[in-house]
C-alpha cells in the first residue's frame, strides 16, 4: 500500500493505492487520522490505484466517515472507484454512506 | 495446485491472496470472481489469526485448492481454538452511519461472494473451513 496526501484550501486528497488489508489498514487509518487530527474533515480519496479492500480497509472508511461528519463538520468524499471496489462498497451498504465521484476534480471541486 | 502453508502474520496475506488469484484464474473464473474468492480468502485468514488463534504469530494456516468441472474448492485449516460463526453477528449493512457497527463485515464478505461456505472443528483437525466458488456462480 501507498499512500500520498495533498492538503488544498478547502479540503484534503488522499491517494491510496496497492492493498488495504489486515496488514496496512493501520497505516491507511493513520494517515486518515493524521488529518482528522488537526481539524480537517474535509477529505477526497482518490482510490483509482487500490487494487484491493479487505473489511479491514471498510472499518476504517466507516470510522473514518463518522469522525469527519460528525458536528456536520465534513466528509470523506470517495473519487475513481474501481469496480470490484465499488461491489464491496455496495455488498457492505456503503454506498449510501459516502458520496462517490467519477473524477478527482469533481470530488476537491464538492467542497 | 500445492498446498501453501503460511505462518499466521497479516503480513502473508498478500501471498495467500496472490496464491488463491493463480487458482482462481487457472478455475477459470472471471476476473470478478476471482476478486471475490481473493476477498474470502483474505477475510478467513484474517478471521483465523484473530479470533482461532487471537493474535498474529501462534500458528499455522494451512490453504489448498481443488479445481473441477464446477469451479474452485478451496479449504483452510488452522489448530487454534474452534470458531464459532454463530456467534458473529450479522451486520445491519442498512443501519445510518452512527449505528453502524465496524466488526461482522469479514464473514458477512465470505457468505454473500462463496457458493459453499463451511466450518468445521474437531480435535485432531482443528478448524477446516470449506469454501467453494462455482464457475456458474450465482453472483
Amino acid at each position: 500500500m501507498e499512500i500520498t496526501t495533498t492538503q488544498y484550501k478547502h479540503c484534503d486528497l488522499v491517494q491510496v493505492a496497492g492493498r488495504v488489508d489486515s496488514a496496512t489498514a493501520p497505516g491507511f487509518s493513520e494517515a486518515l487520522g493524521k488529518i482528522t487530527g488537526e481539524a480537517r474533515y474535509r477529505i477526497v480519496l482518490d482510490l483509482s490505484r487500490l487494487e484491493f479492500i479487505s473489511s479491514a480497509g471498510l472499518r476504517v472508511l466507516i470510522n473514518t466517515q463518522k469522525e469527519c461528519k460528525r458536528y456536520n463538520r465534513g466528509e470523506l468524499v470517495l473519487a475513481c472507484v474501481p469496480t470490484n471496489i465499488h461491489s464491496a462498497l455496495d455488498l457492505s451498504g456503503f454506498i449510501e454512506l459516502f458520496k462517490l465521484f467519477p473524477d478527482v476534480l469533481t470530488g476537491v471541486g464538492h467542497f | 495446485m500445492k498446498n501453501l502453508t503460511l505462518p499466521g502474520f497479516y503480513e502473508n496475506l498478500a501471498i495467500i491472496c496472490e496464491y488463491v488469484r493463480q487458482a482462481a484464474e487457472q478455475a477459470g473464473l472471471s476476473e470478478k470472481a476471482a476478486y471475490e474468492v481473493e476477498t474470502a480468502v483474505d477475510e478467513a485468514f484474517a478471521n483465523i489469526i484473530d479470533h482461532a488463534y487471537g493474535g498474529e504469530g501462534k500458528g499455522d494456516i494451512e490453504c489448498s485448492c481443488v479445481i473441477d468441472e464446477k469451479g474452485l474448492t478451496i479449504q483452510m485449516r488452522d489448530h487454534g481454538r474452534e470458531f464459532n460463526p454463530s456467534r458473529i453477528k450479522a451486520p445491519n449493512i442498512k443501519a445510518p452511519l452512527s449505528k453502524r457497527k465496524d466488526r461482522g463485515l469479514g464473514l458477512y464478505l465470505m457468505r454473500q461472494w462463496m457458493d459453499v461456505v463451511n466450518f468445521e472443528f474437531s480435535q485432531t483437525q482443528g478448524n477446516v473451513l470449506t469454501m467453494v466458488k462455482y464457475r456458474e456462480s450465482k453472483n
